[in-house]
């Protein structure tokens, strides 16, 4: 009886093991790709090639940069807080890959007679998992730019903390009519609940507000203004070189997938699709997502501050409310 | 199109949003469009543009047509060069003219200005639109006299200066030196 319970536990073990792996490999491979396609699509989009020199086509250009960034020296300035100055881009790019922990990416498979979610782990209150940890990415950025001791890395802090403030309301907003259509905040339940319509024609507003202000959680353009680089040197990042810079940069990118990987699940029916298996749809869903952001970021100038603090208190927070309200009644009667 | 924003200004909130959205959608428009251009880049070490002669990169000293060296190592070149990257030694000819005994140019320091082609009274000293350069070890972009001497004119290719008449010296009068040609008339030089 226990040698069967171990034995249960060591395969759990295993496929839980197995699972991490994969997504953590598929997570950065896709990041390193995500930043030779959104530099390839901005060139073209600016009628110039893009990296086209490392392999054919630049595709080896991922490599190049990854080595780049290992090999370049590690400056941590004198006067820079040195323990946190050395742990915030952990922060940022943690909170990053463990977002993904909570999105399914595939139905229940049966292997050998055992059943295993395609899903790292799936906790019921998903959603709000991913608000602390999205709300705990902040501390990367924010405390970054303060240990950096420099004041146009503790300008860009300050602004990312102030914008993400803002812009969670709006964003956490956005997602109650989804729970509210769904009845759960587990991310396995939101996408069984879309098995018929995708919660984008359901809730095109919220949709919206959510893309809107996730992209400001996520610092994208036209949302960038904690690291407006012709203001701001870089930002919260200006003091930062090496890898450690490589590792905000991962964030930034895991950010993105996972900000295409939120939007499947709870507006596009997540890795549900036809023809395709799970994991495929999601990925192109990911994929998607992503093209439409690296768009923007071509066409899009940066908001001024005012602008983007009026965009969230005055209109996107207000509109969510307004949102839930209504979806509250239409579900009523 | 700026008239015509004006005369549309925006009367209510609503058509305050469909203009927005209509002038965003028109952004994406325009970016999407661009998308499927073929690229204007002209990607170099493939495709090297023509320059136009008188770029100013690579220095050379320049010969006569007789082929001799035009340089008479006046130190002009040296003098008006504001990051003092030329310098050489001047000699003397057993026939009296001077010339450069060694000549040197750093461009490791170099500016490609053109001030020194500009000050040069023989012509010699001419800047190429030759820039690729480049070496891995910064001595090896000094240049001595020997790396720079060519043996053509470069852009005057028919300047001789000794050709022209100078002045009286120890040696002769105007128009009496080696291969100097009498001095012009200046009344039948009249139009």
């Amino acid at each position: 009886m226990i040698d069967m319970d171990l034995q249960t536990w060591i395969i759990g073990y295993g496929v839980l093991i197995l699972k991490l792996g994969a997504v953590l490999l598929f997570l950065l491979l896709m990041a390193a790709y995500l930043v030779l396609v959104e530099r390839k699509l901005l060139g073209r989009i600016q009628v110039r090639y893009g990296p086209n020199r490392a392999g054919k086509y630049g595709l080896l250009q991922p490599f190049a940069d990854t080595i780049k960034m290992m090999t370049k020296e590690d400056i941590v300035p004198d006067a820079a807080d040195r323990i946190i100055f050395l742990l915030s881009p952990a922060v940022v790019a943690i909170t990053a890959l463990l977002m993904f922990a909570v999105i399914p990416f595939g139905p229940d498979i049966t292997v050998y007679g055992r059943r295993v979610p395609l899903v790292v782990t799936d906790i019921n209150v998903g959603l709000l998992f991913i608000f602390a940890l999205s709300s705990l990415g902040v501390y990367g950025a924010a405390l970054g730019g303060w240990s950096s001791n420099s004041k146009y890395s503790l300008l860009g802090g300050i602004r990312g903390a102030a914008q993400m403030v803002s812009y969670e309301l709006a964003l956490g907003l956005s997602l109650i009519p989804v729970v509210m259509e769904a009845g759960s905040f587990s991310l396995v339940e939101i996408v069984n609940a879309q098995a018929e319509l995708p919660f984008m024609l359901l809730e095109p507003v919220a949709f919206a507000i959510f893309f809107i202000s996730a992209m400001a959680e996520i610092k994208r353009i036209p949302f960038d203004l904690p690291e407006a680089e012709n203001e701001l040197g870089a930002g919260f990042h200006t003091e930062y070189s090496g890898m450690r810079f490589g590792l905000f940069f991962l964030g930034e990118y895991v950010h993105m997938q996972v900000l295409g990987g939120l939007i499947a699940v709870f507006f596009l029916g997540g890795w549900r699709g036809p023809l395709l298996p799970g994991p495929v749809w999601l990925a192109l869903k990911i994929v998607l997502v992503c093209l439409v952001m690296i768009w923007i970021r071509g066409t899009l100038p940066r908001l001024r501050y005012d602008q983007l603090m009026n965009l969230g208190w005055k209109v996107l927070i207000p509109a969510a409310l307004l949102n839930v309200v209504f979806t509250g009644a239409r579900l009523l009667w | 199109m700026r008239v015509d924003l004006i005369d549309k200004e925006p009367s209510g909130p609503i058509q305050a949003v469909w203009e927005g959205a209509r002038a965003i959608a028109a952004g994406f428009a325009l970016t999407l469009k661009h998308l499927f251009r073929k690229p204007i880049t002209e990607e170099y070490p493939e495709f090297k543009r023509p320059l136009p002669s008188r770029t100013r990169a690579r220095i050379v000293l320049t010969r006569d047509p007789d082929g001799g060296e035009r340089c008479v190592a006046c130190y002009l070149c040296s003098a008006v060069c504001p990051v003092s990257c030329i310098s050489m030694q001047s000699a003397e000819r057993e026939d009296g003219r001077r010339y450069a005994a060694w000549f040197r140019i750093n461009f490791a320091r170099c500016i490609y200005c053109g001030l020194c082609e500009e000050a040069c009274p023989t012509s010699s000293i001419q800047l190429t639109p030759m820039f690729e350069t480049c070496e891995r070890d910064i001595l090896k972009l000094v240049y001595e006299k020997e790396d720079l001497l060519v043996n053509h004119g470069g852009k005057d290719p028919d300047y001789n200066f000794y050709k022209h008449a100078g002045v009286v010296t120890a040696i002769g009068g105007k128009g009496e030196h080696a291969g100097e040609d009498q001095p012009v008339n200046v009344r039948s030089n009249m139009p």
